[in-house]
């Protein structure tokens, strides 16, 4: 399907578009210049003037403000370690549901089913994307928690016998509702890139992999997926990027207590769920700080996902070899 | 750098050059148009005072602050402008922390806070004397689920306070029943509830909480965000209404309009006076009467005495200097501010919130009445 669509710069309309730019070199790239410098720039100051106003928090709490969980504003005693975790674990919960089901689903609506469903049911995935995020919030709130309360966390806490990881009081919000909230809200975009990369593989791999006499299924396994590895990861990397900082949704469902999860179905707090509680209310100096502090910590985390990313993007692409191990 | 050609192959590379044309183009609208849409809002800002009309009250107001408030403002102002076509008020629910910093730098006409402003919060206002004014009244209601308990089940402060300590655990522990005899109290454990994010509610219970428990006194104690021992947080009173809804056996506090509009069960709590009240407007309102001379220092209202009083209640305050800079503006701040405040409380009620009573409407008064022009001598409120 994406073989065969075409932006519309390709169209003839455009082309008194394209004319339209066609200015002189110097001064498109001088413009160009300014446009990058411009967001290099802003970047600059909004990461100097949040280290500048949570720069009181970490000088008075120190190490601590990174290694204890007491958060409690009344004391001014303020330690993020629990947001830290709780970040990391509901983006791990949701991660981890996301990438099978996604790269099945983009597997399925590129080879699997039939050729007039593929239009209809991709867009169908791909409004899940539009959906406001507090849609997901409510409707997480006050359907998939009352759901999970009364017959998913009974079911898993059945399986393991009440032991880790489905310990403790099934009340519905709590981390696991939250991880599976966020797998909903990353399909989309796991979805839509992973369908567009599986389908960019070249169709001659495709065609001689079925030549050797190789079953659809060894097909996708080993000629398409493999060759788009590198878009997979990337896709990947985008689905965590929105996990790890989506705020009002989480918000909604994780139950908001600022301690160490002992069980999936604990209440827990991420470092964006904290941040848009106490912002608006916050009117002690220690507090305010202490929460850019963890709008500072949030951002050093995504970028080091990011970072963790792009390494596996290029380690990935390094050893990309489309068809090896084929039987 | 490649030579710019559009005969690229991959469409994803068409769209990333297409990019820095976007971003360009929108920059350009963005700086383009904020000037223009800036000096508009001027225009239309200065336009009414410049015509020096003394009488009649014009011009355009900013506020901003208290999510509480905001219902009611939206629909006093709404109610206001009708009666006073030239005076429009934009009010900006940024939250009591925000409001009181646009305050403190004179980028709003007033503020509104759930919290009077501290000492040092009002040092750092740039605009001289602050007043605070009293202007909504809040209650709140101990709000359950219970499977077959209707609403009044008897509770005390300080067995509200073991709950919310996690001391009391389960529905049918022994300090509730002993208070609730022939009621078929459950054994399954109590879900506690409470808000999430930094709010005045809060700051009303836990004021209240510390007043009857020296164990929460000394421990959580009182404020508008606090390190809760048990109980999951949840965001806003629809949050917590929400999840009070959804949640068999749970147990929280919401403001008595969102118990009212969802229908829920809850509690009398035992007064001061050793009555086990309801919470309604008038209970609400008779616990405010009882203290009718609240200062910003000394502003709590929970647990007064009085047989009728509803001991969980609280007020929001407005935030004003008391050295208008201009004698225009200033005068049609107060004149709205003193309509807000007493006649404007109508449409208080018409929203569930809790009138304020005859003696704090007066003290409003008196309040604004200090309100002065920039001879610091020109009282700007004229009472008819």
């Amino acid at each position: 399907m994406a073989r065969t669509t075409t932006l519309p710069f390709r169209q003839g309309s455009s082309k008194g578009l394209r004319r339209f730019f066609e200015v002189p070199d110097g001064a498109y790239r001088g413009v160009l210049g300014a446009v990058a410098a411009l967001f290099a720039i802003l970047l600059l100051a909004f990461v100097t003037s949040m280290v500048i106003q949570s720069r009181s928090a970490f000088a008075h709490f120190g190490l601590s403000f990174l290694t204890t969980t007491k958060w409690d504003p009344v004391h001014a005693r303020f330690g993020a370690l629990a947001f830290i975790v709780g970040t990391l674990e509901t983006t791990f919960i949701a991660t981890l549901v996301a990438i099978p089901i996604g790269l099945g689903c983009a597997l399925a609506l590129a080879f699997v089913i039939p050729r007039r469903l593929q239009m209809p049911l991709g867009s169908a995935v791909e409004l899940l994307a539009a959906v406001p995020s507090v849609v997901y919030g409510l409707w997480g709130l006050l359907v998939l928690g009352p759901w999970m309360r009364e017959y998913i966390e009974p079911t898993l806490a059945h399986i393991t016998g009440g032991h880790f990881p489905f310990s403790g009081p099934q009340i519905g919000p709590g981390l696991l509702l939250a991880g599976l909230l966020l797998s909903i809200m990353v399909l989309p975009t796991m979805v839509a890139i992973s369908r567009d990369v599986l389908m960019a593989v070249p169709e001659t791999e495709i065609e001689a992999a079925f030549a050797l006499g190789a079953t659809r299924w060894q097909v996708m396994r080993k000629v398409i997926v493999p060759g788009a590895r590198t878009g997979i990861v990337g896709a990947t990397t985008l689905a965590t990027g929105r996990a790890l900082g989506e705020t009002i949704a989480v918000t909604m469902v994780i139950g908001n207590t600022p301690a160490l999860a002992h069980s999936l179905f604990s209440t827990g707090a991420t470092m964006a769920s904290v941040i848009a509680n106490e912002f608006t209310e916050a009117t002690e100096p220690y507090h305010l700080a202490s929460l850019i502090a963890v709008g500072v910590l949030l951002l050093v985390v995504s970028v080091l996902v990011n970072l963790a990313a792009r390494l596996a993007v290029r380690s990935v692409g390094r050893n990309r070899a489309i068809g090896v191990g084929l039987v | 750098m490649s030579p710019v050609c559009f005969g690229a192959k991959s469409s994803a590379r068409r769209a990333v050059r297409a990019l820095p044309i976007a971003i360009f183009a929108f920059s350009v609208l963005l700086v383009a148009g904020s000037p223009l849409a800036a000096s508009a809002k001027a225009k239309k800002a200065t336009d009414p005072y410049a015509k020096n009309d003394l009488h009649a009250p014009a011009g355009t107001l900013t506020g901003a602050g208290s999510t509480f408030d905001q219902p009611f403002f939206t629909r006093a102002f709404y109610e206001y402008n009708k009666a006073n076509p030239g005076v429009t008020v934009n009010y900006a629910s940024i939250g009591s922390g925000g409001g009181i910093q646009q305050f403190q730098g004179q980028t709003v006409s007033f503020g509104a806070s759930d919290v009077p402003m501290s000492p040092v919060d009002i040092a750092a206002a740039t605009g001289g004397q602050v007043l605070q004014v009293p202007v909504a009244l809040g209650g709140e209601a101990m709000s359950y689920n219970l499977p077959g308990v209707k609403s009044g089940l008897k509770l005390t402060g300080p067995v509200i306070a073991d709950i919310e300590l996690g001391q009391v655990k389960t529905w049918n522990d022994a300090k509730i029943k002993s208070l609730n005899p022939g009621v078929k109290l459950p054994s399954n454990p109590i879900v506690t509830v409470h808000r999430s994010d930094g709010s005045g509610t809060t700051y009303i219970f836990t004021n209240y909480l510390s007043t009857v428990s020296p164990a929460w006194a000394s421990g959580p104690g009182t404020g508008k965000s606090v390190s809760w021992p048990v109980g999951i947080g949840e965001k806003g009173n629809e949050g917590v209404a929400g999840f009070v809804k959804e949640t068999p056996y749970s147990f929280g506090y919401v403001e008595l309009d969102y118990a009212i509009a969802n229908n829920f069960a809850y509690a009398k709590v035992k007064n001061a006076a050793g009555k086990y009240v309801s919470p309604t407007p008038k209970t609400v309102a008779a616990d405010a009467a009882q203290k009718p001379d609240i200062t910003a220092v000394d502003f709590s209202i929970v647990n007064e005495p009085g047989v009728q009083s509803y001991p969980i209640s609280g007020y929001s305050w407005l935030l004003v200097y008391e050295l208008q800079k201009n004698q225009n503006v200033g005068t049609t701040l107060v004149d709205v501010l003193d309509w807000l405040t007493h006649a404007g409380q109508s449409q208080a009620a018409a929203l569930d919130y809790v009138p304020l009573p005859a003696n704090i409407q007066q003290l409003a008064r008196t309040t604004l009445l200090q309100v002065t022009g920039p001879d610091g001598k020109t009282q700007l409120l004229t009472t008819s």
